[in-house]
């Protein structure tokens, strides 16, 4: 009988340590179902963040580095420029890379560092217990904003696919969902795009993936992606932000 | 006999580290150590290797930790201030057991400080400076010629040993032009079996990690790493023994304040007093052997130091508190003169330490 589904050979076989109805354990599963038919799962590198995704050095099978909060696309850049031949990626939440870390995020990018770098906004710090982040929506209740996001107090959450897509560094940045299917098949796309680009050698590939924390919400599930859908997606549309490649075809 | 070049210290760590075999160099500008970053910039792309000038000192450890785990011979450098900035990388670097060089050319402190020479970053350095249970491999020049074989040893130490080696350098000493040699260069290479090279989908994937979330993995681990710490403790202690023989008072400095020390203990024996020196080149491991037997023989100890008074404490730990030991010492950039350092001397002689 013919295999027609079957666990990512570059996704171990552990269980995960994701709370019930969380999307990472989907965003992992593209992840490693584009190494795997990029047949790029023997020469990639990927670099875990702080965060709630950790532990992902145990949950790729690839060669995996740890890297402190913030640095992974500096951890990265050591990486693939000691190892051009390999392919890197970084995996990487809110809080590390739009806080913490928004200074080796906007400078890789400068630099259109050949890496490819998956990034999940769900709006919140989920490791630490729910606190605000620096996407968190005006008026989101977070364990730091009980009130509610004040905008005139702590300032407006980041939109970090439209702000570096202002810089001329990158090759492609896209902002993608994970909240039903078809989000789920076009952030497939998007993401093997962003490593067959680091492939051909053309640059900094970016895929920001809208996610969701029901735990950390206070929401099910279900009720978690209606909330993508209603309050995330308005303020983060999805859409491809900068693609030079096909900005230079178009042109020409 | 070796071809001497003119150099200046800077420069030679830069030429050494080439030398040595380190092809990615990743670092931030500050003063007094920019010509490294300056040196390699025009050097790497000739041979092939990196130099990439990294937004922070932050993000140019971080990359260090990744070319590190990736398995290269790799180094940054900085000063003071800079080194601050790094220290939660080299935590990370210490956690995860890969090798690097870092360079700190001290300037004086705390804060911005200034940019004159300085001493002040020997408790940084040995101590920590980052978070958790760790050491450094601490080497300290006096010259332009210990400059480069301290690097190319340094390398060297961090393979072998899996942690950092740091040349604890000060402005004086980088600045300075000496003529040096690179006879002596020897560059051994590891087997790196745990590196970051992609699987090849020929075995388990490596992971190169700090993270322990279980306590009695973190404590195992940490266990482990300090009875390697303890091979170094028992194998690497360097120092250099300066009249010695017969001394009765003991002078201790390193780097730039061991070659002040030195003409005040020729100025010393002038006048009659038999005092030597010990110079440590290593600062960890410390040359506790050196110092204990200097205790059984000498009245007392004489600590010259650009800072407050940092090694002057592990002079006292390592004596035992055996004799007594004064300070001399200046910092935020000012040098004692050779005649500050022989009327210290001459106090110790009086017994007025």
């Amino acid at each position: 009988m013919a295999v027609v589904f079957q666990k990512p050979k570059s996704l171990a076989d552990v269980p995960l340590h994701y709370c019930p109805g969380c999307p990472h354990g989907i965003i992992h599963r593209l992840v490693a179902e584009a190494i795997d038919e990029l047949g790029i799962e023997g020469k990639t590198i990927g670099v875990a963040p702080v965060g709630c995704a950790v532990m992902a050095y145990d949950y790729f099978t690839v060669d995996m580095i740890e890297a402190a909060h913030g640095r992974a696309p500096a951890t990265a850049t050591g990486i693939k420029r000691s190892r051009p031949e390999n392919i890197v990626f970084t995996y990487q939440g809110d809080g590390d890379l739009a806080s913490i870390g928004m200074a080796e995020t906007v400078h890789a990018a400068a630099r259109n560092e050949n890496i490819t770098i998956i990034f999940v906004n769900n709006a919140i710090y989920g490791m630490t217990g729910g606190q605000m982040a620096p996407t968190s929506l005006p008026g989101q209740v977070t364990q730091t904003s009980p009130y509610g996001r004040d905008v005139n107090h702590c300032g407006w959450p980041i939109k970090v696919s439209e702000m570096l897509a202002t810089l001329e560094g990158p090759e492609y940045i896209t902002r993608v969902a994970v909240n039903n299917v078809k989000n789920v098949l076009a952030a497939k796309k998007a993401i093997k795009k962003a490593f067959q680009n680091q492939i051909e050698g053309k640059g900094f590939s970016l895929v920001e993936v809208v996610s969701a924390c029901p735990t950390n919400w206070g929401m099910t599930p279900q009720q978690a992606l209606k909330w993508v859908e209603t309050d995330m997606l308005p303020y983060y549309p999805t859409g491809v932000y900068k693609d030079r490649t096909a900005a230079k075809e178009a042109q020409e | 006999m070796a071809q001497k070049v003119l150099m200046k210290g800077n420069e030679a760590i830069a030429e050494a580290a080439i030398r040595a075999g380190c092809r990615h160099y990743f670092g931030y500008p500050i003063t007094p150590q920019t010509e490294i970053a300056a040196y390699m910039a025009k050097k790497m792309p000739k041979i092939g290797g990196v130099f990439l000038q990294a937004e922070s000192e932050i993000a140019s450890i971080n990359m260090v930790y990744g070319a590190a785990a990736a398995g290269v011979r790799v180094m940054t450098s900085s000063s003071s201030p800079g080194i601050s900035l790094k220290s939660e990388g080299l935590s990370y670097i210490a956690g995860s057991d890969v090798p690097a060089l870092v360079v700190n050319v001290q300037r004086g402190g705390p804060g911005l400080g200034g940019i004159q020479p300085s001493q002040s970053d020997y408790f940084q350095a040995t101590k920590g400076g980052g978070h958790g249970d760790y050491r450094m491999i601490v080497l300290a020049p006096a010259s332009v010629q210990e400059m480069a074989s301290l690097t190319m040893k340094g390398f060297d130490l961090a393979d072998k040993y899996l942690m950092t080696s740091m040349i604890l350098a000060d402005g004086t000493i980088g600045q300075m032009m000496e003529p040096i040699s690179f006879e002596d260069a020897e560059v051994n290479t590891y087997e790196k079996p745990w590196a970051l090279t992609g699987t090849n989908c020929q075995r388990k994937h490596n992971v190169v990690n700090s993270l322990y979330l279980k306590a009695d993995e973190l404590e195992a681990k940490n266990i482990e790493r300090y009875e390697r710490y303890a091979i170094v403790e028992e194998n690497e202690p360097m120092w250099e023994e300066y009249m010695m023989e017969d001394a009765e008072y003991c002078v201790v400095a390193y780097g730039i304040a061991s070659r002040v020390a030195k003409n005040a203990v020729v100025a010393a024996r002038a006048e009659g007093i038999k005092v030597g020196l010990i110079r440590p080149i290593t600062l960890w491991p410390f040359p506790k052997k050196a110092l204990l037997a200097a205790a059984d023989k000498v009245k007392s100890f004489v600590c010259v130091e650009l800072s407050m008074g940092q090694m002057i404490e592990d002079v006292r730990l390592y004596t035992e508190c055996k004799k007594p030991v004064s300070l001399c010492s200046r910092c935020g950039g000012m040098i004692p003169s050779p005649e500050e350092v022989l009327e210290a001397i001459r106090k110790a002689q009086k017994g007025e330490n």
